[in-house]
């Protein structure tokens, strides 16, 4: 059976799905699929005292303290956080892999170089660090895009490290130096298939952590800028109307949480279906 | 022993352990299993009872369910009923069960290493174990922990409970989980094979022990093991598990010796007997159990040597320190040197830390050594890993743990496949033949090879590893206790497989192993290795039937023989600990000699000889 076809099976993983679809299908279509312009400030979309609206049958998520349509802005910051979620932390996976098994499977100085700069770029405030970048560069989508990945590859580096070393000491990989399989079979044959599940729980992990530290960089200044919308920044410029308008930050919340979530659930079926001995257990 | 039996009969009246239809039930995948399946025991106080079966036989699982340490909630007792002093466990809370254990009826466990807290003293662990159940004050706790390891003949007992658990050997650890278990006086002690992760001659101490507690206490012990041998040295009466059912139970004696189910009489057969194979040249062929046939006698006189080994030198850096600066040494071997010759099994027998899998591992360069190895003709030493390709092709390794050293995410059939693709020996259409061809030739069907490592059982899984390295038609197998891992009837398949491919193809094995009755079985020569050195080297029948090293005789002594007519008081001559090889850098090993005491006979008359 493919993987697909597997992962329609199960449910939970059928629902993440459903909703990542959803989710790309409005950023793609997002031009022409959103209620109104995401950037226009409607005269009707305040009360007379200036107020936000709450959710209406003519504003179906509400309007934000501009009076702009929220459920527009949700659909065209979809674009930002995809790009952020999926790009920006599939680089950071990316990125962090490949030291992580350089360092963990060749070993040596090249190793000790390598795991001594993830460290010191761990023990340097993550934050800090993007702001320092996001200052260098005028940020746009891509450019904080590109930060966030050189700021999250470290935890995955790590970890990859860790498990590329205990693999290693592994009695089938031995057996494998033993029957006189060469390093490139090794690595891509043995060791990579038994990563993938860590690199999956991060890929899917991470999006949403991803998608909040650019909404703290939209906040800092440094993130995407205004009045582009993400939905970070859409939670960050409203989060001190929490009381008065909770929507603003609910529904964003929400797709936030929803979106993460899906990733998991489809990541963790992926993760089960590639492992042969996870078959039939689930 | 007649008297303590004698003794037991008169007790014989009020057991202090009574089970009756113990059924057990663990939810799996697949829905509810039964896993015990409606066991009575009666246990007598000052008896030993041994619960023997092969895995999954659902002797453990009797252990837990008694203890009320069932993995919850996977697993629950579904019925019946576990009488303690009268008093029914099943059914009864966790608070009251807790109060039971340890003061009651105790537990010890396989490996003494994962059963003790390694960040506590041993002396903090002894005494949190008394305080539980006893109202004593720190002093009178402090008193009976050093009484308790007393009891358990643990020199300078109140010196260790300063120390950790690492600081501890592995005896010397299980010592103290009995200690722990003794500590409030149990009048039930379960032992859930207490000796199978030791050294035979530690087994031996073990043992010993075990027997002296039982009758300076008169402690009720319940012994589970697959180990027959231990089961003949120690019941009283046996009860026999297959499959969570109790195949036969009665005295000791009776089963070793008029065996009623068929099942207990394969187990016994299956069992390789140390001496069953005494007076003969070559190893047994056949069944074992059954009277071995005329084996063929050494192989031809004085072949050239398939495998040469001179002077192999294995060290170990130990670093520390901040700057992990090279602080000490292992020795893992030292100096040895011997020939493998063309159809011949030669056995390295030894115990843990003895060097003998660090000798496996140099043969396949896999590790970093010194000396002289040559294998059909190449000097490998020094060769980078493409030059040793090609050695690869005429020595091959099988593991002790052929789950852990098969890729659980390849196909069987890939990985039989893996090592002919690697050398470029077969592609496409053929390949698959020659796969099915080695399928066949390990006795494994090979519609079964689109499966994965998980779905085969241990003995087949073995056979997998065997038809990997037999793809690349080699001439010598290092196999390191390839079938340690295994039970014993599963054991003797796997070893008749061996000796089979070793009559067809002529292959040498470097058989590397701790179990004396194996090696007894299967060894044209042995080599007997202690603290990194080869101390005795020779015809199988030579060291086994004349040894002539101390260590070597010691080694004998301890292995538990499977017949109750012939237990052996004389465990207590076994005292003493392995010594570690960890050494100084500036060590320079001592130089070793040795005599020759018959022909190929060789014995080391080095420093060593004096101390085991």
């Amino acid at each position: 059976m493919s993987v697909l076809g597997e992962l329609v099976r199960r449910k939970l993983a059928l629902f993440g799905l459903v909703v990542i679809t959803v989710v790309v299908g409005a950023a793609l279509l997002s031009p022409w699929i959103t209620p109104y312009p995401p950037d226009q400030q409607m005269f009707d979309g305040l009360t007379l005292e200036g107020a936000p609206l709450p959710p209406s049958a003519q504003f179906w998520l509400g309007t934000d303290l501009l009076g702009r349509d929220l459920l527009s802005r949700l659909i065209e910051g979809a674009r930002t956080s995809l790009v952020i979620g999926v790009v920006a932390n599939g680089a950071a996976v990316f990125i962090g892999t490949l030291v992580g098994v350089t360092a963990g499977f060749f070993g040596g100085w090249i190793g000790t170089i390598l795991m001594r700069a993830t460290d010191l770029m761990m023990a340097f405030p993550a934050l800090l660090l993007a702001i320092v970048l996001a200052a260098l560069f005028t940020p746009s989508l891509w450019i904080v895009a590109l930060v966030i990945a050189m700021v999250n590859w470290v935890q995955v580096a790590r970890v990859i490290y860790t498990e590329t070393r205990s693999l290693s000491e592994r009695d089938f990989i031995e057996a494998e130096w033993g029957i006189g399989a060469g390093r490139g079979r090794i690595l891509v044959r043995h060791m990579i298939p038994h990563l993938v599940s860590i690199m999956v729980v991060w890929g899917t992990l991470g999006i949403a952590t991803t998608v909040l530290l650019e909404a703290t960089l939209s906040y800092l200044g440094v993130g995407v800028q205004p009045p582009t919308p993400s939905w970070g920044n859409i939670i960050f410029e409203n989060q001190t109307y929490f009381t008065s308008a909770p929507w603003l930050v609910f529904f964003p919340g929400i797709a936030i949480i929803l979106l993460a979530l899906s990733f998991n659930l489809v990541g963790d079926a992926l993760r089960d279906i590639l492992d042969p001995t996870q078959k039939g257990r689930h | 022993m007649t008297s303590e039996r004698q003794q037991d009969n008169d007790t014989a009246a009020a057991p202090v352990l009574t089970v009756r239809g113990l059924r057990t039930q663990v939810a799996t995948p697949r829905g509810p299993k039964i896993v015990v399946d409606g066991l009575d025991l009666d246990l007598h106080p000052g008896e030993v009872l041994c619960i023997a079966g092969e895995s999954g036989s659902g002797k453990s699982m009797t252990s837990l369910s008694i203890m009320g340490l069932l993995p919850q909630p996977m697993a629950r007792v579904v019925g019946g009923s576990v009488t303690l002093d009268g008093r029914e466990l099943v059914g009864l809370g966790e608070r009251q069960m807790r109060a039971l254990r340890g003061a009651e009826i105790s537990m010890i466990f396989q490996e003494p290493m994962t059963s003790l807290n390694p960040v506590l003293t041993i002396g903090r662990q002894i005494t949190e174990a008394i305080e539980a159940h006893r109202p004593l004050g720190r002093a009178e706790a402090r008193t009976r922990a050093i009484q308790a390891l007393e009891a358990v003949r643990i020199p300078e007992a109140a010196r260790r409970l300063t120390q950790y658990p690492h600081e501890l050997s592995g005896g010397m650890r299980q010592r103290v989980m009995i200690a722990m278990a003794m500590a409030c006086g149990p009048k039930v002690l379960i032992a859930d094979e207490p000796t199978t992760a030791l050294d035979v001659t530690i087994q031996a101490q073990i043992l010993e022990l075990m027997r002296d507690l039982r009758r300076d206490s008169n402690t009720a012990i319940i012994l589970i093991t697959h180990d027959m041998g231990v089961v003949a040295e120690m019941a009283d009466r046996v009860i026999v598990m297959n499959q969570g059912r109790v195949v036969e139970s009665g005295p000791v004696l009776d089963i070793f010796e008029r065996p009623q189910a068929a099942y207990t009489r394969d187990l016994l057969a299956a069992v390789p007997r140390l001496g069953a194979n005494a007076g003969r040249d070559g190893p047994a062929r056949g069944q074992p159990g059954r009277p071995a046939e005329a084996a063929p006698a050494a192989p031809p006189a004085e072949p050239a040597p398939v495998v040469r080994v001179r002077d192999l030198t294995v060290r170990f850096d130990i670093t520390g320190g901040l700057l992990q600066r090279v602080v000490n040494r292992v020795h893992a071997v030292e100096g040895v040197s011997f020939d493998l010759t063309p159809g011949e099994t030669l056995a390295i027998v030894g115990e843990s830390g003895c060097g003998k899998s660090t000798t496996g591992k140099a043969l396949m360069n896999l590790i970093p050594w010194q000396g002289e190895i040559v294998i059909d003709g190449t000097a490998t030493h020094g060769l980078s890993r493409r030059a040793m390709r090609p050695v690869r092709r005429h020595i091959q390794m099988v593991f002790q743990d052929p789950y852990a050293s098969l890729d659980p995410r390849m196909t069987v059939g890939e990985l039989v496949a893996e090592p002919l693709v690697i050398h470029g020996l077969a592609s496409g259409r053929e390949l698959d033949d020659r796969v099915a061809e080695l399928f066949r030739r390990v006795r494994l069907e090979p519609e079964q090879r689109h499966r994965y490592p998980h779905e085969f059982s241990g003995g087949q899984r073995q056979r997998v590893c065997i038809a990997r390295a037999l793809g690349l038609s080699p001439r010598v197998i290092v196999a390191d206790e390839s079938v340690s891992a295994l039970d014993v009837s599963v054991q003797a398949q796997v070893l008749d497989l061996m000796q089979e491919l070793q009559d067809e193809l002529g292959l040498s094995y470097l058989f590397i192993s701790h179990d004396m009755a194996v090696v007894e079985q299967i060894s044209h020569r042995v080599a007997v290795m202690y603290m990194g050195r080869i101390v005795e080297i020779g015809r199988r029948r030579d060291v086994f039937d004349t040894p002539r090293h101390a260590y070597t005789q010691k080694l004998l002594q301890a292995v538990p023989l499977p017949d109750p007519r012939n237990r052996r008081d004389h465990f207590r001559k076994l005292d003493g600990e392995i010594p570690s090889p960890v050494r100084p850098l500036d060590y320079a090993p001592p130089p070793q000699y040795f005599m020759d005491v018959g022909p190929g006979h060789r014995v080391a008359a080095d420093p060593l000889g004096a101390a085991p």
